[in-house]
């Protein structure tokens, strides 16, 4: 990462809990798990409470629809650490390569419900503009989506356009497709906490 | 705002970076989360952490710890930008479901 301190500012412990993640899945830990270790009471340990909320916790969308969710927004962002991540979990959660790679291509004609469509739409111009209008949400609504359901999309946003930002500006390193795909399988066994 | 335990725990990571103990001032933090009032070279920094964060180089970071900033700070200014900007997205879209819920009900049961 850019900063030193994210490449060597951590506690002795943490450095070992690093290489025994290498040794035992022949994967480099990834950045963005590093990134929550570092001085975890000023960022990491909220913010991994956080994002497993919104992505794990009680929700009318499944797992595999908010991991979307993240690629999605992360899309919009052009985070490419982060798409390559959360595509990688979606299509595991989904077990449906063809899906994800649809709605990353042209969200209109992808086939998801509309329901689905109309919240990732929602969250793109959202995220895109950095505002939504009241006209645009009932848009959502008429599509089906619960008022629920949209607070709980705007979690997973709220997470993932900070996660995209501190990927990119400090420069988190690119996996391997294998490394992205140890990554999603970590990631819907334990989650993010 | 609504409550929403969800929201509450965005709003305890929001709390944290601006008030709690930190090697950036509290004024600064506070000036990065709303990306306002920097001054240079960390408001051209922050400016892209918010707008154009797949176009922050080495030489942006560079030039941030030129000015005498150490890289715990920058971290901490970095991390309050992203999640200012988290938190201003997640709030205009409950503030926007809101007057969509008011404005639904009087005509439509569902």
């Amino acid at each position: 990462m850019r900063l030193d301190i994210l490449n060597h500012g951590y506690r002795p412990g943490t450095k070992v809990l690093f290489a025994a993640v290498r040794l035992f899945s022949g994967q480099p830990m990834p950045d963005a798990a590093k990134l929550v270790f570092y001085r975890p009471d000023f960022y990491g340990a909220r913010a991994k409470e956080f994002t497993h909320r919104a992505i794990r916790g009680p929700s009318e969308w499944s797992v595999g629809d908010r991991e979307l969710m993240a690629a999605y927004v992360s899309k919009v962002n052009e985070s490419a650490f982060c798409v390559g991540a959360h595509t990688a979990t979606a299509t595991r959660a989904y077990q449906d390569e063809s899906l994800v790679t649809a709605v990353l291509a042209d969200l209109e004609t992808a086939p998801v419900s509309e329901p689905l469509r109309a919240t990732l739409r929602m969250l793109g111009e959202l995220t895109r503009e950095g505002d939504i209008g009241a006209e645009d949400m009932r848009r959502v609504l008429a599509a089906g989506v619960t008022p629920q359901q949209v607070k709980d999309a705007l979690a997973v946003c709220a997470a993932f356009n900070t996660t995209d930002r501190l990927a990119d500006v400090f420069g988190f390193e690119l996996l391997s497709p294998e490394g992205f795909a140890a990554g999603a399988k970590y990631l819907l066994k334990r989650g993010y906490r | 705002m609504p409550e929403d335990e969800k929201w509450a725990t965005h709003q305890a990571l929001v709390n944290r970076v601006l008030d709690g103990e930190g090697r950036a001032s509290a004024r600064q933090r506070a000036r990065a989360f709303s990306n306002d009032g920097l001054s240079p070279p960390l408001d051209a920094l922050i400016g892209k952490v918010v707008d154009r964060p797949a176009e922050v180089t080495e030489a942006d970071l560079a030039a941030a710890k030129a000015s005498g900033c150490t890289e715990d700070q920058i971290f901490e200014l970095v991390v309050c930008a992203a999640v200012g900007h988290s938190a201003r997205l997640y709030d205009a879209g409950l503030v926007a479901l809101a007057e969509a819920t008011a404005a639904e009900r009087p005509g439509h049961a569902t």
